[in-house]
């Protein structure tokens, strides 16, 4: 782990230190040899320090001897980069029909995917609607981790009365099934995309709150928060320099298979017409277009499931790499 | 920049000593600490683990106290009050001549500018995602220190513990050993220039090579910041090599309290001579083969009544039962004090002193 070259150190360091590193533990006699004084320094310029790596160095590299998960990243990246970049990719207008060319199948000339049950081009469709799909999986996620990890944090921390009353609450919304709940939000406030986002984000905010809570129930009793509260450190400044660095990868690694569900939650809205509305591409929604036309030219129809397993498998397998990687344990 | 002095905290030094050299640097008074165990539905409590009842002493200026008691006896309970990590239940504290968390004391962040603590555990001690130059400079900077200064005075600290700050300053504690880990910890104490330091079970995990030379580090570093230490232990020996004075401990009071060599040489307490003889013998013709003690502690829910040592105590007589002893001055000497009954004159237990023997004295 420490592989650093000695040869990095310039031959005039400390006399008693030139043992190398590993059994310096000893010191030999580091007690005997210690100065009354503080030790006067030979001059010259400070000896150049050895870095270790760092946690996120060692676990980028640690990423990048994990085949499956690059393998992952690299699909998603293009799945996300084709949407970006959908309207310069895209061959024609995703929402413009020709009755003419209804349900052609994959490969029909001009359109490479087919078309879809009015006529529009499913590559277009496709890779617009990628924009819709991936920003529902994101962005909710992100919201729950901003609010769910700070209030899940606050409540492991303080623990107490502060974490009876946050964590009753969140009880509360784990009596119901996530998607019956996002169904009910829904319902409540009506169908559309800012809705959508709204009831995932509240859906996934008590799930986000649970797990930070549980990790930094287990950091808080640790001796070296005890440790650093010694120094009269104000609780939020404990949390940022003590508690963040340590429960920050399990919270990221749930939520990274979050972001999967996620998509495949707002998909189900879409196709239950509770998210997204027509003519607007969207995979749950085209997919939920398409189930008519399954007899007609089932691989056509399938294109847009298709299209959400591969998504929320790549989410769920860099979650896993992601978990590995970070040496994570989560408990629930 | 140069290495050589320790930049100073905004505070001067010589104030710092407020009540002179005759001031006990520490004075604990009876302090207690009872866990309350709830049970049923709506949390009755059923009753209480009395980790510390009741324990006090005092500690001179410069001096080493060892508190020795065997595992569960109420040790690291004593280092956390004395730390104010936790609320005593009842007593107080005086430090260097100003009460604690009292109105016209000092408070427990100021308490803290004074006495820091050495962890058991030097693993779970070191925060895990930082280099441990930056664990060491946390407390400076908290306490109003530039960074750059801290970082400089880590580096200092890094030195003096035997830790080449080049080598190791960047370093993670996973990448440390344990004694490598404890210098830290160590260093970390000191960070604020601390007057007393509390070690809770500092070289328990060691090795003995590792621990002879965090010990031999510990002298070094009471001459050169002018320390004192409180040392708490389960091992004799090694209490008896750091300790000037020594406290022994049991189920939560302090059975016998000497200087070293009274404590060793003359043990007066029956715990404390078992103690003693439980210790290995270097020479296998002189093994001892049964052990001096038996039994467990008992349960410091329900700690026997008067004397707690009563139920193994070979010498335990009805009045052991009755009443709770009382520290009583060994053969006049006013710093060997021991609870029980049979030294105390006229306490009704048949190897007492006799009462008039003691006024003669």
């Amino acid at each position: 782990m420490t592989a650093t070259p000695s040869s990095a150190l310039p031959a005039h360091t400390h006399a008693h230190i030139s043992a190398p590193a590993p059994n310096a533990i000893g010191a030999p006699a580091a007690a005997g040899t210690l100065p009354a004084s503080p030790t006067p320094h030979a001059p010259g310029p400070r000896p150049v320090d050895i870095e270790s790596p760092g946690y996120w160095q060692q676990v980028s590299a640690r990423l990048a001897r994990d085949p499956v998960t690059i393998i992952s990243a690299v699909i998603l990246l293009l799945i996300v980069l084709s949407a970006i970049f959908a309207p310069w990719l895209a061959p024609h207008d995703p929402y413009q029909g020709n009755v003419m060319t209804r349900l052609k199948p994959v490969g029909f000339p001009g359109h490479l995917l087919g078309t879809d049950e009015t006529g529009r081009d499913m590559l277009s469709r496709l890779l617009y609607g990628g924009r819709l799909s991936l920003v529902s999986g994101i962005v909710p996620v992100a919201f729950a981790l901003l609010i769910g990890g700070t209030l899940g944090i606050l409540a492991g921390y303080l623990g107490g009365a502060v974490n009876s009353m946050i964590m009753r609450i969140t009880d509360v919304f784990f009596a119901f099934p996530s998607i019956l709940l996002a169904i009910a939000i829904v319902g409540l406030l009506g169908a559309g995309l800012f809705n959508t986002l709204l009831s995932l984000t509240l859906v996934f905010i008590p799930q986000v709150i649970r797990i930070s809570e549980s990790v930094t129930t287990q950091v808080r009793s640790l001796d070296f928060v005890e440790a650093a509260k010694l120094s009269g450190a104000k609780p939020l400044t404990l949390i940022r320099h003590q508690i963040l660095s340590n429960v920050l990868s399990p919270i990221l690694v749930y939520c990274t298979s979050l972001v999967s569900l996620s998509i495949i939650l707002a998909a189900g809205l879409s196709f239950l017409g509770l998210g997204v509305t027509p003519p607007s591409a969207e995979w749950g929604l085209m997919l939920n277009a398409l189930r008519q036309a399954i007899y007609v030219d089932p691989v056509v129809a399938a294109l847009p499931g298709a299209v959400i397993f591969v998504t929320s498998m790549c989410f769920n397998l860099i979650s896993d790499g992601l978990r590995t990687a970070m040496d994570v344990r989560i408990k629930l | 920049m140069t290495q050589t002095t320790l930049p100073e905290l905004e505070r001067p030094l010589s104030p710092r000593d407020r009540g002179g050299p005759q001031q006990p640097m520490l004075i604990v008074a009876d302090i207690k600490k009872h866990f309350p165990i709830r049970k049923g539905p709506f949390g009755r409590v059923a009753g209480a683990v009395q980790a510390v009842d009741g324990v006090s002493f005092s500690i001179a200026k410069g001096e080493v106290l060892g508190i020795v008691g065997e595992s569960g006896c109420g040790k690291s309970t004593l280092a956390r009050l004395l730390m104010r990590m936790m609320a005593p239940d009842a007593g107080s504290m005086i430090f260097d001549g100003d009460p604690v968390d009292e109105h016209n004391g000092i408070s427990i962040n100021q308490l803290h500018r004074d006495v820091q603590m050495v962890f058991q555990d030097s693993y779970s001690s070191l925060n895990p995602r930082m280099p441990i130059v930056d664990t060491i400079a946390f407390t400076p900077i908290i306490n109003g220190l530039s960074a750059a200064d801290a970082q400089a005075r880590a580096r200092v600290l890094l030195n003096q513990v035997g830790l080449a700050p080049n080598l190791f300053a960047r370093r993670y504690p996973h990448e440390l050993s344990g004694g490598q880990r404890q210098r830290v910890n160590i260093a970390r104490a000191l960070a604020v220039q601390p007057r007393l330091v509390i070690l809770d079970e500092p070289v328990s995990a060691l090795d003995k090579s590792v621990e002879a030379q965090v010990l031999n580090l510990l002298v070094t570093l009471q001459e050169l910041h002018n320390l004192t230490y409180i040392f708490i232990s389960h091992d004799l020996n090694v209490v008896r090599f750091i300790s000037d004075r020594v406290a022994v401990m049991y189920l939560g009071r302090i059975v016998e309290t000497g200087d070293v060599d009274d404590i060793y040489r003359n043990p007066k307490h029956p715990y404390t001579r078992a103690l003693l003889a439980s210790a290995p013998s270097l020479d296998p013709r002189r093994r001892t083969q049964s052990a001096p003690l038996f039994g467990d502690p008992p349960n410091p829910i329900n700690p026997p009544s008067g004397c707690r040592f009563r139920t193994r105590c070979p010498h335990a007589q009805a009045v052991c039962a009755d009443r709770a002893p009382v520290a009583t001055p060994v053969d006049g000497a006013s710093s060997h004090t021991v609870c029980c009954h049979m030294s105390q004159p006229g306490s009704g237990h048949t190897d007492a002193p006799a009462h008039n023997e003691e006024v003669a004295a």
